[in-house]
C-alpha cells in the first residue's frame, strides 16, 4: 500500500519533470508560410494536364480518368483534329470535390493527367475551385519527359501510318493465309 | 452599519416570501440561497463574523448545493409547476399564515420589551471557540456523536452487499 | 492618493491587474502548453504572439450571444455572473503586499472558503438551466467534485491556521518571517494544491467539462461573452489559487530586500501559475469515480492526520 502510494507519487513527479524539460527541446513546428516544407516529388496535390515532348496536348480524351475518379469530379468532351488526333474540347476538374487520390493519374494511358506537389489551392469563392483546361494545361512534360503517346501507339494519324510506331510490327495482311 | 442591517433584513424577508410563492423550484432555491446570504450579512453586522461565514459556507455553500444536486436528479418540468400553483389556493395558505401572524405578533411584542444596543461588540473566532470548547464542550461532543451516527448510517446504506 | 489597504488606488490596481493577468494567461497558457508539447504555440499576432489576447477578445466579443429557447433564461444568464463575482470577490482578502490589499479581515481564510463554495452554484446552474444532457452530466459531476474537494481544502488549510493562530491572511504572512509554512505543512500544501486544482476544475481535474466525454460539460450551450466569462473566470480562479498557495505556504510578499514585496509576491504566484499549466500539459485526467475515491479515501484521512499531528506538535511545544 505504502509502496503503491510512493510509486504513484514518484511517477507523477517524474512525468512533470520530463514534460518540463521539453521547454528546452527543439520544437517540431514548421512555421509554414515563412518556412516552406519540403514537398516530395510524388506528393499528390494540384492536378495538371501535360504536353508531350513535341509540345502537343497529351490528353486523348479517352475518359478513363473520369471513369476512375471515385468522386466523379472530372468532366471532358472529346474533339478530333484534322490530322486524326483526339483531344478534349473542354476538360474540367472540380477541385472542391477532388480528394487527391491519384486514381486519375494511374488510369491515364498517356501520362497526360498528373498530380503535382502543390497544395495551396484555397479560394474564397467556391466557383473558383472549378478549373478549366486553360488553367490545367501546362507547357511541359511534367514528371515523364520523353513519353509520346502517338509515337508508340498504333493509332493512325497524319504523317504516321499503321505499323510505323516505335516497336510496332507491320500490320497483319488479313488476306494472306500465313499466320 | 445600521442601514446595512435593514437592507439585509428586507432582502431576507422578501427572498423568503419569494421562496414560498415561487413555482419554479430552481428559482425558489435561488431565493432561499439569497435569503441565507442576507442572514449571513445580518450576522456580520451584529458582530458575529464567524457565524456569518459559517452560514455562507455550510448552509449556502454545502447544504443548498446538495438540494440543487437532488433537484437535478429529479425530472421536474411544467407539470410540477402546475402542481405547485394548485397548492397556492387561499384555502391552503390562509390558516397557516394566520397562525404565523400570531407568532409574529408575539415576537414583535417580546422584542419591543428588550432594549438592547443593536450593535454589540465584535465576537471573533477565538471567543467562539473558547466558549465551544470550554463551558459547552459537552454539547459539542454530543453533536459530534450525533453526526458520527449519521455518518455510520449513511455508510451502511451506501455499502453494496 | 496613497497606496494603502482599502484605498481606491489599491482596489483599482488589484482589479485591473487581476483581470489583465487573467486575460494574458489565455495566451501565456497556450504558448507554454505549446512549448511543453514541443510546439511553438500561437506566435503570429503581434510580437511573439503578444497580441493574441486582443484577437481572442475581439473574436469573443463579436460572437453571437445566444440563449437557447429551451433554457431557463434567468438562471442561464446569471450563472456566468456568479462565478465571475465570486472569484473576483475572493481577491478582497488576499494580501498582495504590506500596503496593497482591499480589506484586512480577521476571517480571511474562511471568506475564501465561503466564496469557493458559492462558486459551485455557477457551474450547477449553468448546467441545469441549459436543459442539455451533457450540461446536466457536467454539472452533476461538478457539484459532487466541488463539494467534496472543498472539505479537504478547508481541512488542509487548518494546519496553517493553527500554526499562526489566526484566520487573518496578513498575520499568516507575517508569521512566516522565519520560515515558510511549506516546511512544517508539506502534506497540507500537497493536499491544498490538489484540492485547489479540483476546485477550479482545471486539468487534470476538469471532469465537469471533459471535452472528450461530455462535449464541454456544463457550458455546452454557452456562447459569446457568457462563455467568455466562464473562460476568464477559470483563469482568474487559477490566479487566485496560485496567490493563495503563495500566501499560505510560501510566505506571501516576504523575500530578500533587493526586490519590492509586490514583486516577490508576483514571482511566486506566477511560478505556481506556470506549475498549474505544466500539470495540464503533463498529467492525464482521472476517471470520475477514481477522483471521488481518491478524495474521500486518501486525501480526507491524510488531511485529518496532518491536522492531528500539527495539533499535537503545537500543544507539546507550548
Ligand atoms: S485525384 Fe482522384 S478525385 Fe481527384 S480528379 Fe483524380 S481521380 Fe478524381
Ligand atoms: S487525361 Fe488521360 S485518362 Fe483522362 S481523358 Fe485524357 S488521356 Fe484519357
Amino acid at each position: 500500500m505504502i509502496k503503491l502510494i510512493v510509486d504513484t507519487l514518484l511517477s507523477q513527479v517524474r512525468t512533470l519533470w520530463l514534460v518540463f524539460l521539453k521547454l528546452f527541446k527543439k520544437k517540431d513546428t514548421v512555421e509554414y508560410p515563412d518556412q516552406q516544407p519540403y514537398m516530395f516529388p510524388r506528393w499528390r496535390g494540384r492536378i495538371i494536364l501535360s504536353r508531350d515532348p513535341d509540345g502537343e496536348e497529351r490528353c486523348v480524351a479517352c475518359n478513363l480518368c473520369a471513369v476512375a475518379c471515385p468522386v466523379d469530379c472530372i468532366a471532358l468532351q472529346k474533339g478530333e483534329m484534322e490530322d486524326g488526333r483526339w483531344y478534349p474540347e473542354f476538360f474540367r476538374i472540380n477541385f472542391s470535390r477532388c480528394i487527391m487520390c491519384g486514381f486519375c493519374e494511374e488510369a491515364c494511358p498517356t501520362n497526360a493527367i498528373q498530380l503535382t506537389p502543390d497544395f495551396e489551392m484555397a479560394e474564397y469563392i467556391r466557383q473558383d475551385m472549378v478549373w478549366e483546361k486553360e488553367d490545367l494545361l501546362i507547357n511541359g512534360t511534367g514528371k515523364y519527359h520523353d513519353y509520346n503517346f502517338y509515337r508508340v501507339a498504333g493509332k493512325q494519324i497524319e504523317g504516321k501510318d499503321k505499323g510505323e510506331a516505335l516497336n510496332e510490327a507491320a500490320p497483319v495482311d488479313v488476306r494472306s493465309l500465313l499466320p | 452599519m445600521i442601514a446595512l442591517f435593514y437592507i439585509a433584513a428586507i432582502i431576507a424577508v422578501i427572498a423568503t416570501v419569494a421562496v414560498i410563492l415561487q413555482t419554479n423550484i430552481v428559482h425558489g432555491l435561488l431565493y432561499l440561497i439569497l435569503s441565507l446570504l442576507a442572514v449571513a450579512v445580518i450576522f456580520y453586522v451584529l458582530g458575529a463574523p464567524f457565524a456569518a461565514v459559517l452560514e455562507a459556507i455550510v448552509y449556502a455553500g454545502a447544504i443548498m448545493v446538495l438540494f440543487l444536486f437532488v433537484i437535478m436528479m429529479l425530472n421536474l418540468g411544467q407539470h410540477t409547476r402546475d402542481q405547485e400553483r394548485s397548492w397556492l389556493t387561499p384555502r391552503g395558505w390562509i390558516v397557516p399564515s394566520l397562525l404565523a401572524a400570531v407568532l409574529l405578533g408575539q415576537l414583535v411584542n417580546v422584542m419591543s420589551q428588550i432594549d438592547h444596543e443593536l450593535i454589540p461588540a465584535q465576537i471573533g473566532v477565538m471567543e467562539v471557540s473558547a466558549l465551544l470548547f470550554g463551558p459547552y464542550v459537552l454539547a459539542v461532543e454530543l453533536a459530534s456523536i450525533l453526526l458520527l451516527a449519521g455518518l455510520v448510517a449513511a455508510y451502511h446504506l451506501a455499502k453494496t452487499k | 492618493m496613497s497606496l494603502e489597504i482599502g484605498s481606491f488606488l489599491s482596489i483599482g490596481l488589484i482589479l485591473g491587474v487581476v483581470i489583465i493577468t487573467a486575460a494574458l494567461l489565455i495566451t501565456v497558457e497556450r504558448r507554454l502548453l505549446g512549448f511543453w508539447q514541443e510546439r511553438l504555440g500561437p506566435n503570429r499576432v503581434g510580437w511573439f504572439g503578444s497580441l493574441q489576447v486582443v484577437a481572442d477578445m475581439i473574436k469573443i466579443f463579436t460572437k453571437e450571444d445566444w440563449v437557447p429557447p429551451f433554457a431557463d433564461k434567468f438562471s442561464f444568464v446569471i450563472a456566468p455572473g456568479i462565478i465571475m463575482t465570486v472569484v473576483l470577490l475572493s481577491f478582497a482578502v488576499i494580501p498582495f503586499a504590506p500596503n496593497i490589499g482591499v480589506i484586512d479581515s480577521n476571517i480571511g481564510v474562511l471568506f475564501i472558503l465561503a466564496m469557493a463554495s458559492l462558486g459551485a452554484y455557477s457551474v450547477m446552474l449553468g448546467g441545469l438551466s441549459s436543459d442539455n444532457k451533457y450540461a446536466l452530466l457536467g454539472s452533476l459531476r461538478a457539484a459532487a467534485q466541488m463539494v467534496s474537494y472543498e472539505v479537504f481544502m478547508g481541512i488542509s488549510l487548518l494546519g496553517v491556521v493553527a500554526l499562526t493562530g489566526s484566520f487573518n491572511m496578513r498575520e499568516i504572512v507575517e508569521s512566516q518571517a522565519d520560515g515558510w509554512y511549506i516546511i512544517p505543512q508539506f502534506i497540507g500544501f500537497v493536499i491544498f494544491l490538489i484540492a485547489g486544482v479540483a476546485e477550479s476544475h482545471r486539468l487534470p481535474f476538469d471532469i465537469p467539462e471533459a471535452e472528450q466525454e461530455i462535449c464541454a460539460g456544463y457550458h455546452t450551450e454557452y456562447s459569446g461573452m457568457k462563455f467568455g466569462m466562464f473562460f476568464v473566470a477559470e483563469y482568474i480562479g487559477l490566479v487566485l489559487i496560485s496567490s493563495l498557495i503563495t500566501v499560505l505556504f510560501f510566505g506571501g510578499w516576504l523575500g530578500p530586500e533587493f526586490l519590492p514585496p509586490i514583486l516577490w509576491f508576483s514571482i511566486k504566484a506566477f511560478a505556481f501559475i506556470a506549475f498549474f499549466i505544466l500539470m495540464r500539459a503533463a498529467v492525464p485526467r482521472p476517471r470520475y469515480d477514481q477522483l471521488m475515491s481518491y478524495g474521500w479515501l486518501f486525501l480526507l484521512p491524510l488531511s485529518l492526520v496532518n491536522l492531528l499531528i500539527t495539533g499535537v506538535i503545537i500543544l507539546s511545544m507550548q
